[in-house]
């Protein structure tokens, strides 16, 4: 945990008031169970698409969306589904995108990896790592030329502060002060290749400062000392402050793209996967939540009933919806008044 | 009333100064359009009048910058983002490739990226390797963009309000030898659409087909051929996507012989793409191979003396249509009005 004290960022030490908390169980407790359900289903083959599990990467996600508005705007990567939902977007067009239906957020036309929702503020997501970044920065911009009251956040992993695309974006919303919370979702690895091979010894939030913004690090795997960062972030944003580059330490469970876990090929320490393993994100604020009775683990159970049968409702109107015909292959290549005709 | 001429680089600054009178959502934004000296002339004066929050400089971040210029044109703004050569649009190809050519399409219809991008394409004067490309087939290859080269005054204005009016990411590729360049230009709001080639002067014997600056040196050819009695007629095709093969396949049916010229490279580039439409749809018509002129697969060279030798020119496209037509009168090429043939004309100086 670093702060910059020529634009510092001051750590809260209160906790989230209990509705707050309770409310983000909730939401991590739902992201880990869709995504769960997916792995469970993605071998029957009819998920067919690149699809990247964000289990153990849910609490940064909870955190940040805890503080934003519907009517914020939100762009993020690859990795996005915990993103997604926890910006309140539809589950059941979700799941019917991985399902390629035209019923799905983007009518089948882009799968797990370009989910959007804008109603919800959820604006787009793309797997080249930090394109999006320089979008939602645009985005902020025409809000604050706009005279609107918007926070944008955009979430990235630690490669994409690799590609030059994120710096221009920094520096342009550094020089504009834009409403931006730059949200690193710092997992160590690029697929399967180290952060110590790729980035010299550095804290990405370092970035921050040399910006024109706060730059943070945190505990990626807490999503309390998430909450409290990003509601800094994200006021400091509305009040016309300028962006913030918050880095959030934290670790895939997965393998990259896919289901499964590949602990096997052995590019991650055995030592360093068990440790990441016992910081839980979800289960540990579950039994956090427990011990300070906020909730009981009867309500913990019924809430998860309660996301089981929301899962099993989006897979099964996802299954029995039509595909897109084969005859509309060319629509929306360009925009059309009459295209949804 | 008497015809109004302008110049190409006027007929672009008056476009802008337009969309930015009528439509509060278009800003104009570009590494130097406010500056001194404003591309070449085509954003000077805009500042002054519509201030800077509407005509903008910016980092020199070409990829990132077209990212938001993304973000705001799917937030609901019209941008024109100009780069001053194509060649620095490269770092860009990311932003415009994968993200706005595909924004429509890939979120199933849900936003609309209204973003036009102005490239100037180079030549001469030692432009060289970097700063003179003309990369309009790496465009045209990405469903999703429009690519336009409008080759006259009247297009310039007309094609580029048209590009800002459009809720597709629009790319149009402005010569550099075409600034000077006047014509006929309409007053008040003036489009011209982002399809369709124009019959640029009507011929019998062979057609010749150019994009952009290639089309001025087509009516040259014409002029040549003419003087030896041969009739081409010459064809604008105005736009990349699409390539309006009707008004080509037209034409092919009364010649019989088309020559293709283009400002950009011959392999893989939007010559070889005319050629195959026309085998593909005028073949019948054909009574000789469709014939191409275009740059060689050597890069810019900076020195004069392989620069002239590496641009075709009216005489080269006039000498293919003669041996289309069979025909072995000798073409003399007039003489040169200046002692390389770097510059437009001789009241052009360099550097630029």
């Amino acid at each position: 945990m670093t702060t910059f004290p020529d634009n510092p960022v001051a750590m809260s030490n209160l906790p989230p008031p209990a509705d707050v908390r309770v409310e983000m169980l909730r939401s991590l407790l739902r992201i880990r169970l869709v995504e769960e359900e997916i792995v469970r289903r993605y071998g029957e083959g009819e998920m067919r698409c690149p699809t990247h599990i964000c289990i153990g990467q849910e609490a940064p996600p909870v955190g940040v969306s805890a503080h934003l508005r519907r009517t914020d705007a939100v762009f993020a990567a690859h990795r996005s589904h915990g993103h997604y939902l926890a910006k309140g977007a539809d589950l059941d067009a979700m799941i019917a995108e991985l399902y390629g239906r035209e019923t799905g957020c983007a009518r089948g036309r882009g799968g797990s990896q370009h989910l959007v929702d804008l109603d919800a503020g959820f604006m787009g997501s793309a797997p080249i790592l930090a394109s999006t970044v320089s979008v939602g920065v645009g985005v902020a911009w025409a809000a604050k030329r706009r005279g609107e009251d918007r926070v944008v956040a955009v979430y990235f992993g630690d490669g994409a502060t690799e590609e030059g695309a994120f710096h221009e974006a920094l520096n342009f919303a550094g020089v504009n002060r834009l409403p931006v919370v730059f949200v690193c979702e710092n997992n160590l690895y690029s697929v399967h290749t180290p952060l110590d091979v790729r980035q010299p010894a550095r804290g990405i939030h370092e970035f921050g400062p040399v910006n024109g913004m706060a730059g943070v690090q945190g505990d990626g795997n807490d999503v309390d000392s998430v909450w409290a960062l990003a509601g800094q972030a994200v006021t400091r944003a509305r009040q016309g402050q300028g962006p913030t580059l918050l880095e959030f330490m934290t670790y895939r469970r997965k393998e990259h793209c896919g289901p499964g876990e590949d602990d096997a090929l052995g590019y991650r320490p055995v030592a360093e996967v068990r440790r990441w393993h016992d910081r839980c994100p979800v289960q540990n604020y579950e039994r956090r939540l427990v011990a300070e009775d906020l909730v009981t683990e009867l309500d913990v159970q019924s809430m998860r009933e309660a996301i089981a049968a929301e899962i099993a409702q989006a897979f099964e109107a996802a299954r029995a919806a039509p595909f897109p015909a084969a005859a509309d292959l060319g629509r929306y290549v360009y925009p059309s008044d009459q295209e949804n005709a | 009333m008497a015809e109004r001429l302008l110049s190409y680089s006027e007929a672009i600054r008056e476009a802008q100064a337009d969309c930015l009178a009528r439509d509060p959502s278009v800003y104009l934004m570009g590494l130097g359009v406010p500056g001194p000296t404003g591309i070449f002339g085509s954003t000077k004066g805009l500042v002054e009048r519509f201030g800077a929050d509407r005509v903008l400089d910016m980092p020199a971040s070409e990829g990132g910058m077209t990212g938001v210029a993304l973000g705001t044109a799917i937030a609901g703004m019209r941008p024109i983002l100009v780069h001053v050569r194509v060649d620095f649009a490269v770092l860009s190809m990311e932003a415009l490739v994968n993200q706005a050519a595909k924004w429509h399409f890939m979120y199933g219809g849900k936003m609309r990226a209204p973003l036009t991008v102005r490239m100037i394409i180079g030549r001469g004067w030692g432009q060289g390797p970097q700063h003179s490309q003309s990369l309009q087939a790496w465009f045209g290859h990405v469903p999703g963009l429009k690519v336009v080269m409008p080759a006259t005054a009247s297009d310039a204005k007309g094609m580029l309000t048209a590009a800002v009016e459009d809720d597709a990411p629009v790319i149009v590729l402005e010569h550099r030898w075409l600034y000077g360049v006047t014509g006929a230009v309409p007053e008040g709001r003036h489009v011209r659409p982002l399809s369709g080639a124009k019959v640029m002067r009507e011929g019998r014997h062979v057609t010749l087909a150019g994009f952009s600056y290639m089309v001025l040196e087509c009516m040259r050819a014409a002029d040549l051929l003419a003087s030896v009695g041969i009739e081409a007629e010459v064809i604008d095709l105005r736009t990349l996507t699409p390539i309006d093969i009707d008004t080509i396949t037209a034409s092919v049916a009364k010649t019989g012989r088309i020559v293709t010229a283009d400002t950009g490279h011959s392999q893989f580039g939007a010559t070889a793409e005319v050629t195959s439409l026309v085998a593909e749809h005028a073949f019948h018509h054909l009574k000789k191979p469709p014939a191409r002129i275009a740059l060689p697969a050597v890069p810019t060279p900076t020195t004069p003396s392989l620069a002239d030798a590496y641009y075709p020119r009216a005489i080269d496209i006039a000498r293919r249509a003669l041996v289309l037509c069979d025909s072995d009168a000798a073409l003399e090429e007039p003489p040169p009005l200046t002692p390389w043939l770097d510059v437009p004309e001789p009241r052009f100086t360099g550097p630029y």
